[in-house]
């Protein structure tokens, strides 16, 4: 039967799908981000070759995650960075948390991550006390409205300008025009004394670079590139998988994300940290520290089948294209990562059994597929799932129907009695359908089983011959 | 605090004994566990990342129309002289009262030549002096036709702040530091830095946006709000 995550699901993607206004507004803001995203991908002489050299590097990595991990860390420590590596939320969480209570942190201001969502990083230091503020808009827009990231690019595509408007209205008590550009503004100018004030300045990595010991982060607003110059301390998290072999790979992963992310050609800001600021340098942190976080990707990598699920750059040009996300919108998952490689991911991180009906949550159209620009194998990887639950714990019922089916079908003289008995049957399932003692409830709640023929195939062969 | 390095490598170990298919050609065929071709590395990407011609002419033309589609101001300079009268010129039409510059060899002389109230990031500085400043004036290690980005360090360009904090940020360069692509870029960053990097090198693409609000976008969301180019023929 269905686990508490998959009974949520379905309601909420039931209720989304039928508003018809998130609808609206999610398919507007795709639309532009469909027409830039294509004519960038036209600029590239070989947009396929592209992808596979992308996917041969990301295997490479993956493949030999060991040798540069400690590439990357040992060439970071040398220069002055604090390596954590952290197995679980938990450690990773409470290092930040030491850390801040030992330099008596107050203030935090951090950059776009989606590995602090993962592990529940502000609500751990807000219930400290900490004062801790996202600086990324989309981000800082959904903090306020206490609501978690609607999609790991865009976190608040799901909310119009007027909605915007009320929220910092409620509160910030601020009191401007619904336009773009002077709600931009007012976050702008609130946060721009945080960044000079903060202790503490957290932000993520797109990727880690083993050769040279840096991490690389991609943004568009100069929030993380603040967040990571004026705070004395600067913490980094960064999943495990995300590191690349050699600096140079970047001139083909930075616009590569980019195209297929943002559909930008790069995006503004590009930004690799090798340390805390070096004895000839005028500024920057004092203390720079990375978090490395497996909290169960390594579970991920044990799968050979699925490794290349972490060759994932979180792009989030699957969710562009997913009908399923399209529809269902990004808070429906309930997971940190929505969209195909959230469905493919989350039962690795979080549980096979309380997560697979994600897998079941596709019409395998394969779009996701066609878009990654590492080429995971994505729509193949929710038939591994949905495979591998079944396997791991079979439902009875179903088992027993397979049983039947089976027997049924290899006697030919049975099968043509049990489709005269369904014909016969079928007009008296109008009585009971897609009532609560219909058995097949689930499907004839809203679709019509088409109606048995009067006549088979077999019968009609038979009549012509 | 005592990590979990061990504990992660381990796993990594244990898990990665089982070997994973390397990706498939166009049809997703998954069969080698080797690679059969040879890495793809830098000098392989141009075979397939936009296109960019050799000559200077069309990576200027590149470059210029690179930098007007993303609303970066540019000028090409003659001579130091017109250089100058295009910084003074932006300092009238722009009324800047305070200017946040590093030291160098572009920059140094421009900044003499103006009278208004200056912070020179090669002393120690009060951050919230370059908060007040009205552009932050900095040098760079290369530009990129390719996307008209503008690479910097914290070597390079005055440190981390400089280039990130004031609304306007106005960068001086010289025309024989055009880089064709990103990888030209970072073959570069090996041969200047490889023996020591900065702790900070970034692409600047345009000024600060965002299109978080319905997608559209806004200039100026948390850096700088204008950024202009002034390039000096060398
Ligand atoms: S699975 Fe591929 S398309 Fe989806 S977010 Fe990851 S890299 Fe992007």
């Amino acid at each position: 039967m269905s686990t508490g995550y998959a009974k949520e699901f379905k309601e909420n993607s039931g209720r989304m799908s039928q508003d018809l206004t998130h609808r609206a507004v999610i398919k507007k803001a795709l639309n532009a981000y469909e027409v830039k995203r294509d004519e960038n991908r036209s600029k590239y002489l070989d947009w396929q070759e592209a992808r596979q050299a992308a996917a041969e590097i990301k295997w490479e990595a993956v493949n030999h995650l060991d040798r540069y991990l400690l590439e990357m860390t040992e060439k970071l420590e040398a220069r002055g960075t604090k390596v954590f590596w952290a197995s679980n939320a938990e450690e990773a969480r409470n290092y930040v948390i030491n850390l801040s209570q030992e330099k008596k942190v107050q203030s935090i201001i951090k950059s776009k991550t989606m590995t602090s969502e993962e592990i529940h990083l502000n609500s751990a230091l807000e219930k400290l006390g900490y004062d801790v503020i996202e600086s990324d808009l989309g981000e800082y827009i959904v903090q306020l409205n206490e609501e978690a990231p609607y999609h790991l690019v865009f976190p608040a595509m799901h909310l119009t300008r007027g909605q915007i408007k009320e929220i910092f209205k409620k509160k910030l008590g601020s009191n401007t025009s619904d336009q773009p550009e002077e709600l931009t503004m007012v976050a702008r100018d609130i946060m721009r004394q945080k960044y000079l004030t903060a202790d503490m300045g957290i932000s993520g990595a797109n990727f880690g670079v083993a050769e040279t010991g840096m991490i690389s982060i991609t943004e568009n607003e100069g929030n993380a590139r603040l967040t990571t110059s004026f705070p004395k301390i600067h913490v980094a998290l960064m999943g495990i998988e995300k590191v690349l072999p050699k600096l140079g790979d970047l001139a083909l992963f930075l616009p590569l994300l980019a195209t297929a992310g943002g559909g930008q050609q790069i995006t503004c800001y590009n930004t690799m940290i090798g340390g805390p600021r070096l004895n000839d340098e005028v500024d920057g942190p004092e203390e720079f520290h990375l978090v490395l976080i497996d909290n169960r990707r390594t579970e991920l990598l044990s799968d050979a089948e699925q490794r290349d699920a972490l060759h994932c750059i979180r792009c989030a040009a699957c969710l562009n294209v997913c009908p399923i996300f399209k529809s269902s919108g990004g808070h429906s998952y309930g997971t940190t990562y929505q969209g195909p490689i959230g469905s493919v991911i989350t039962p690795h991180l979080r549980g096979l059994q309380d997560w697979k009906h994600l897998s079941l949550a596709s019409s395998l159209c394969a779009s996701c597929t066609d878009v990654c620009p590492v080429k995971i194998d994505i729509h193949h990887h929710l038939l591994h799932n949905r495979r591998n639950a079944v396997s791991q714990s079979p439902v009875w019922w179903e088992k027993i129907a397979f049983i039947g089916f089976t027997f049924a079908t290899a006697i030919p003289a049975l099968f043509q009695l049990s489709i005269k008995i369904a014909r016969l049957l079928q007009p008296l399932h109008g009585l009971i359908k897609g009532s609560l003692i219909d058995p097949a409830r689930a499907w004839t709640q809203t679709r019509d089983l088409p109606e048995i023929p009067a006549k088979s195939f077999r019968q009609q062969w038979k009549e012509r011959k | 605090m005592n990590d979990s390095k061990d504990l992660i490598l381990r796993r990594i170990r244990e898990a990665l004994k089982s070997p994973a298919p390397v990706p498939g050609g166009h049809d997703y065929s998954h069969a080698e566990t080797t690679p059969t071709r040879p890495k793809p590395d830098l000098g392989s990407f141009r075979q397939f990342l936009p296109e960019v011609e050799n000559d200077f002419n069309s990576q200027w033309s590149l470059l210029s129309k690179n930098f007007t589609a993303l609303k970066t101001d540019f000028g090409l300079l003659d001579s130091k002289e017109e250089l100058t009268r295009f910084v003074q010129e932006l300092q009238r039409t722009e009324n800047w009262k305070r200017i946040g510059y590093h030291r160098g060899g572009l920059t140094t002389p421009i900044i003499d030549s103006i009278q208004t109230e200056k912070v020179c990031v090669n002393d120690p500085y009060d951050c919230q002096d370059l908060e007040k400043c009205d552009v932050g004036i900095s040098e760079c290690d290369a530009i990129v036709a390719q996307t008209g980005s503008i690479l910097i360090t914290a070597r390079s360009a005055g440190g981390r702040g400089l280039s990130a904090l004031p609304p306007h940020h106005l960068i001086l360069a010289r025309t024989s530091q055009m880089v064709s692509d990103l990888p030209a870029a970072y073959d570069l960053l090996y041969q200047r830095y490889g023996q020591s990097y900065p702790s900070m090198i970034s692409f600047i693409t345009g000024p600060s946006r965002t299109g978080d609000i319905e997608r559209i976008v806004v200039l100026g969301a948390h850096g700088p709000k204008k950024l202009t180019v002034a390039i000096l023929k060398d």
